[in-house]
């Protein structure tokens, strides 16, 4: 099935065209782009005045299926990242039973293909069962389809048992992606230590749990050799180790989140347990530094960490709610509204962050780019279009999100994956 | 006097100073009504008022009782701590069960902070702060502010030092609000892992040396030292702290001739202060308790009351 999208103009992460052009996608792939494609009878798609890009990649999602399946399954997350723009994702590891083998992340792929609609790329768990004792079976998980594997919500506290991970992936050809986070100093911390926990009287997190990790992984990748991905980073201080690092040639990459650039600690004034998220919002100063890097490249890719709870779950007070906001179908609103329109980050810079870059960490050649020979991954936005996040139309199960109401520029108005239109 | 509009007493934080000052005058006249042989005035008849506490409390639960029943008031207690709870109901649907039998009022106490507000935000009942987490416990420090005026006849200008665990207290953030909105000098004093994160915004003075507060304090208000929170691991040893901070008769000689020694209780006796300086001459620990309850009547009376000058 051939599909025709007409007057594209097509945003890559090297360049934005100047001119509107066509693209023929035949078998999943980029079969041309040109002027005046003749449509012989296919699918024809008018993007005037729309921008094109490569369909956006999500290093960081929970699915919850399986375990949770009343909190997402993959059929949902995929619709909601679909509805975000999204073809590719990668999920967490933290389900029940934990992606620690080749028999789950097997499950995931079936049940992915049979929904069919983006391309979900399983993150195994660093330690069988997330325990923190013994390596997974690597090779197996990478046979099996993984890309790339995480602790997730729990760092891997044991710096000896951290570095053999990073020196058996690097043989296996794993990404290590790290949530930067020491428990102990963690303790029972809700929201960011400082002022405002103080006032409030909710326990703090204070951001060294962050940054001794950031050290930590960036100490390890610089004696081994090897690379890391180190996973939302939410503080000033974490950026300005990571800046230093990639002066020194570390092979290390970050990605942050949309709600540590949009939001603060000040939200939690409220209570509203949608603020609640690991690791917490921060301060303004936060903000600012998390732009800049951006900006400046030391914060490579963007990811959501979308993390889906049911209405029961946090219907709690604020210390035993769990962490986590949804994100998929917020996300590029919120990076045209906050960078793009706040001239933190141009278009191009959007697609490198959310698209090129992503792929590159993971090693997909044929993603985060359009071009002839390409997979036919892409998203049509109207970018100058408002809209409002409403609670009635989320498509992802869970509805937990601080941003419902919020008014968002940029909207998704199509998406593609392996050549077929998929929202 | 001004007119009293607020529907919930959730914090001292959001209390005006007039307002904080509306209660401490309406308790001067419920204090007397203790005092009488027939301790009942018909103020509150017909209402009803629920004490819901998730956490164990016997000092604060009763006292809220009298002071309701003194007024009136029908009483209900519920000790929430685990059953309905662990049945997959939420705090907000418990709540709301409860109002819907008509309640006026809901004096809420709960280990996390920030749970009454929420309460208020979607109950049409009253509700009132009996202690949420660490954040505030506001009859306790509008207590203690009448007990210092009633004894020292001012609080503006005063030296008012609180000691101990301030990380974990809520007495000592509604001290906090409360004192300095009234003109007092606040002084923290503590082991400094037990001194929050920021706490000289709100606008106190940090001490980690009790020696060197007791000379220029006008009162000392000592915390209980939790030994039920030690596994915090934020402290040496209890027996550290006693002998770092704790009051006794030795450190009180060098202490003004006036000082006042309060307690939120339950006290420690032997750890924040000796036995002879709980039962001793400065200490007001038992006036507290007294004026506590007159306190609690004039918060649920201003609450809960017809809005008419105090005529008991």
């Amino acid at each position: 099935m051939s599909l025709l999208i007409k007057n594209a103009t097509i945003v890559n992460a090297t360049k934005k065209s100047s001119s509107e052009k066509d693209i023929l996608i035949e078998k999943g792939v980029i079969a041309k782009i040109g002027k005046s494609i003749k449509a012989d009878g296919m699918k024809i798609i008018d993007a005037k005045g729309k921008y094109v890009l490569p369909g956006l990649i999500d290093l960081h999602v929970h699915l919850r299926e399986p375990g949770r399946e009343d909190r997402e399954t993959i059929e949902s997350g995929s619709k909601a990242a679909a509805k975000g723009g999204f073809t590719t994702v990668v999920c967490m590891p933290n389900t029940n039973p934990v992606i620690d083998n080749c028999m789950i992340v097997e499950a995931i792929s079936k049940e992915s293909k049979r929904v069919g609609l983006i391309n979900i790329i399983p993150a195994g768990a660093i330690t069988k069962g997330q325990k923190g004792e013994e390596l997974s079976d690597m090779f197996e998980l990478k046979k099996a389809g993984c890309l790339a594997v995480t602790e997730d919500g729990k760092s891997v506290s044991n710096s000896g048992l951290m570095r053999y991970a990073m020196e058996y992936c690097k043989m296996v050809g794993l990404v290590v992606m790290d949530h930067c986070q020491d428990h102990n100093l963690l303790g029972s911390g809700v929201m960011n230590e400082g002022d405002i926990s103080t006032e409030l009287g909710l326990k703090g997190d204070p951001g060294v749990s962050e940054t001794i990790v950031v050290a930590r992984d960036i100490e390890l990748a610089r004696y081994l050799d090897s690379s890391i991905h180190l996973q939302h980073i939410s503080l000033a201080r974490s950026i300005s180790l990571i800046r230093g690092a990639k002066k020194e040639g570390i092979k290390v990459t970050a990605e942050v989140c949309p709600h540590h650039f949009t939001l603060t600690e000040e939200a939690v004034r409220t209570f509203d347990t949608s603020t609640k998220v690991n690791p917490p919002l921060r301060t303004k100063e936060d903000v600012a530094a998390i732009k800049k890097a951006l900006k400046d490249g030391t914060v490579d890719c963007i990811s959501t960490d979308h993390a889906p709870h049911t209405y029961e779950d946090k219907e709690s007070d604020f210390d035993h709610a769990p962490f986590g906001m949804i994100g998929l179908e917020t996300a590029l609103g919120l990076v045209v509204t906050e960078l793009v329109n706040q001239k933190v980050l141009s278009w191009p810079q959007v697609v490198e962050k959310m698209s090129a870059a992503p792929a590159r960490i993971l090693g997909l050649v044929n993603k985060g780019k359009i071009e002839e020979g390409a997979d036919a991954d892409i998203v049509i936005i109207a970018p100058e279009t408002e809209w409002e996040f409403k609670k009635e139309e989320i498509v992802s199960k869970s509805k937990n999100s601080p941003f419902i109401g919020r008014k968002l520029m940029g909207l998704v108005e199509t998406t593609i994956c392996g050549g077929k239109v998929v929202y | 006097m001004a007119e009293w509009t607020k529907h919930s007493l959730l914090d001292l934080k959001s209390l005006s100073v007039e307002e904080i000052e509306m209660v401490l005058e309406t308790a001067k006249s419920f204090k007397e009504v203790s005092a009488r042989d027939v301790k009942k005035v018909p103020a509150l008849r017909g209402k009803t008022v629920v004490m819901l506490f998730f956490e164990p409390s016997t000092r604060t639960r009763t006292s809220f009782e009298l002071a309701a029943k003194r007024l009136s008031a029908d009483t209900i207690n519920i000790a929430a701590s685990s059953s309905a709870l662990s049945k997959g109901e939420t705090i907000l649907d418990m709540a709301k069960n409860i109002e819907a039998m008509n309640v006026d009022a809901i004096i809420v106490r709960h280990s996390c902070s920030g749970v009454p507000l929420i309460l208020a935000d979607n109950l049409s009942a009253s509700i009132i702060n009996a202690g949420d987490g660490c954040r505030e416990h506001p009859t306790q420090a509008l207590l203690d502010m009448f007990t210092i005026n009633e004894k020292l006849g001012r609080i503006k200008g005063l030296n008012v030092s609180i000691v101990g665990d301030i990380s974990n207290s809520r007495v000592a953030r509604s001290n906090i609000w409360g004192l300095t909105k009234l003109g007092a000098n606040v002084t923290v004093c503590g082991p400094s892992t037990m001194i929050p994160f920021g706490i000289e915004k709100l606008g106190v003075k940090v001490s980690y040396d009790i020696d060197a507060v007791i000379p220029e304090s006008d009162v000392l208000m000592l915390l209980r030292i939790q030994k039920e929170r030690q596994n915090d691991k934020n402290l040496p040893s209890i027996r550290e702290y006693a002998k770092t901070f704790g009051v006794d008769n030795e450190r009180l000689k060098r202490a003004k001739r006036e000082v006042l020694i309060m307690h939120p209780g339950p006290t420690n006796r032997g750890v924040e202060l000796s036995a002879e300086v709980a039962d001793g001459e400065y200490s007001v620990i038992l006036n507290q308790v007294t004026n506590g309850v007159a306190i609690r009547m004039a918060v649920l009376y201003l609450l809960l009351g017809i809005r008419e000058p105090v005529t008991v």
